[in-house]
């Protein structure tokens, strides 16, 4: 397993520009965290602190990073659709085999890396987290601290599947603009797909084939947190109320998913002539 | 003799197109191997199935004892097909500390290597820097980088310049006299007959010949003769029984044997007819001939 890493890690660092993705997909949802949680003085008229506003307490906390980090995943999405585009292109891919890589390994390698990555990013984020939350909540006591910390979970799961997406349809058609592409019409046609089915049949039930999508399972991992954010200024208003919380339901179909991406993906490596 | 790459059978179809039908040979250690054929016969796909990057129709092929998984029996086998695949972005060394990783090889063989294919002072260069003959020699490396016991070549020389394709051939000619066994896939024939001892010739996907190229057709030889007495010769020739036929352009006869013969032998038949020979040189067929023939034949 290890070999596989370092033989992925070796062909992603050493390109610059998959080097550049990855160090800003690092980089960036820590300088937004960083930036957030100092305080901003608009020329003495009025200084804006967002710690004021109680987001950085624990443990709303962990939502609100894991949600706000997770949106910079695009970046190393692009890694991904170009790691297995460049291998075709140059037909890498094809050496790689003759050299005596087997095509199980060579999706293995590819999937151990997104699983490798999406554990950096998310110790990274824990460890930021908190930090921060120890610096500004109001609240440091251990049970509440580590109360959600279930997030960090779902913010890994998230990763993994959406890179697993990926790669499928980076195996799928071979160029990474292509493949890109094709996250993008999926994004669509699950809306078009939720809508058509809202109008045509019960709302609810549409609601619940909904979550079995696949972007929209990975969404529902880390819902949204504004609302809650309002919600804990405005406790009165009930009817604001949702579920945010995360469910083994949820992880166990991004996980599901996961596994169709990585086993499709070897299916087509493995019925494919080169 | 031990055998390396044993195919029985082997068939690729690409939709209505046969590329490969009812393929069967042997590669046996030791020997130097050229499989000929035009372009489209099926050599590529055939080199690309045992590969493990195409994928068989029917029938099956193993690699040594058969014992081993295809993608471990690749670990022991070097091969370069058609143009070299390489990271671009990488220099010459991190490529082939990729390939050493993959193999399992230690990283010492790289400095090795790149000595043999005279690489060695261009090591630290990215690998878009290279001309094609540099990228080539390059993947001969990573090919030898295992010390593999099979050398497996899909047109090395295509596309060279001539200086190129002479630096190519030099090396694969000294790993050759070091016993490493051999594959060679290329239609260029005098590269083949410059190099092989045993040779596969396909047409169409299909096996019209596999064994010694010595051996591939039925053939005594023929001597180029020429004389002063030109019609005289050509006479004594009609009449000499262990001449099959005779073709004459200009000056030069060309007698073709149906029974072996020596030089020698015929100088002094000719010397007791009084015709004093200018030109005698006894000859086999390019391995050009005997192809076509081959070819024509069936």
């Amino acid at each position: 397993m290890l070999r596989l890493i370092q033989l992925e890690l070796q062909k992603l660092w050493l390109n610059k520009a998959s080097r550049v993705l990855i160090i800003i997909s690092f980089i960036l949802p820590f300088t937004v965290l960083i930036l957030s949680s100092i305080k901003i003085n608009f020329f003495g008229f009025f200084t804006l602190e967002l710690g004021e506003l109680g987001i950085f307490n624990f443990p709303i906390i962990w939502h609100i990073t894991t949600f706000f980090a997770a949106q910079f995943k695009f970046f190393f999405a692009i890694v991904v659709v170009s790691m297995i585009g460049n291998e075709y292109s140059n037909k890498t891919l094809k050496q790689n085999l003759i050299d005596g890589l087997s095509k199980k390994e060579f999706i293995l390698s590819k999937f151990y890396t997104i699983v490798f990555f999406s554990l950096c990013a998310t110790i990274l984020i824990g460890l930021a987290t908190f930090f921060i939350g120890m610096y500004y909540s109001s609240y440091t006591e251990a049970a509440i601290i580590f109360r959600e910390v279930d997030f960090l979970l779902a913010y890994f799961v998230k990763l993994v599947g959406f890179f697993s997406l990926c790669l499928f349809l980076g195996m799928l058609v071979k160029r990474s603009a292509f493949a890109l592409g094709f996250l993008f019409i999926l994004f669509i046609s699950e809306s078009i797909i939720y809508g058509l089915m809202k109008w045509r049949i019960d709302g609810e039930i549409a609601d619940k084939i909904h979550n079995f999508f696949p972007l929209q399972s990975m969404w529902n991992l880390i819902n949204q947190p504004i609302q809650r954010i309002v919600m804990t200024k405005f406790p009165d208003k009930v009817d604001m109320a949702y579920d945010y919380a995360l469910h083994g339901y949820e992880v166990a179909i991004v996980l599901g998913w996961t596994a169709i991406f990585v086993l499709l993906s070897y299916q087509l490596l493995k019925k494919r002539d080169l | 003799m031990e055998a390396i790459l044993t195919i029985n059978n082997l068939t690729k179809k690409f939709g209505y197109l046969t590329a490969v039908k009812n393929l069967s040979f042997t590669i046996n250690k030791g020997n130097v191997y050229g499989i000929l054929g035009p372009n489209g016969s099926g050599k590529s796909t055939t080199l690309g199935i045992v590969l493990n990057v195409v994928n068989k129709t029917q029938g099956d092929f193993h690699w040594f004892d058969g014992t081993i998984s295809t993608h471990d029996a690749l670990k022991k086998v070097g091969a370069i097909i058609e143009r070299p695949n390489f990271y671009a972005y990488m220099t010459a060394e991190q490529n082939l500390k990729l390939v050493c990783r993959i193999k399992g090889v230690d990283y010492a063989k790289i400095d090795e290597k790149l000595e043999i294919v005279g690489l060695l002072d261009r090591k630290t260069h990215k690998f878009r820097t290279y001309s094609l003959g540099m990228k080539q020699r390059l993947a001969i490396a990573s090919a030898l980088l295992n010390d593999p016991e099979i050398l497996i070549l899909d047109e090395p020389t295509n596309g060279l310049d001539p200086q190129g394709i002479h630096q190519i051939r030099q090396i694969i000619k000294n790993i050759a006299a070091n016993g490493t066994t051999i594959l060679l896939a290329s239609h260029l024939l005098d590269e083949v007959e410059k190099v092989c001892t045993h040779v596969v010739v396909l047409r169409k996907g299909e096996k019209l010949y596999s064994g010694r190229v010595d051996e591939m057709i039925n053939s005594h030889g023929f001597f180029e003769l020429k004389a002063d007495k030109h019609e005289e010769l050509l006479r004594v020739l009609e009449a000499h029984n262990t001449i099959d036929k005779v073709k004459v352009e200009d000056e030069l006869i060309t007698a073709f044997l149906n029974a072996p013969m020596s030089a020698s032998e015929f100088n002094q038949f000719m010397f007791n007819q009084n015709i004093l020979l200018s030109h005698l040189v006894k000859r086999k067929e390019s391995l050009e001939e005997q192809f076509l023939q081959l070819t024509d034949q069936q």
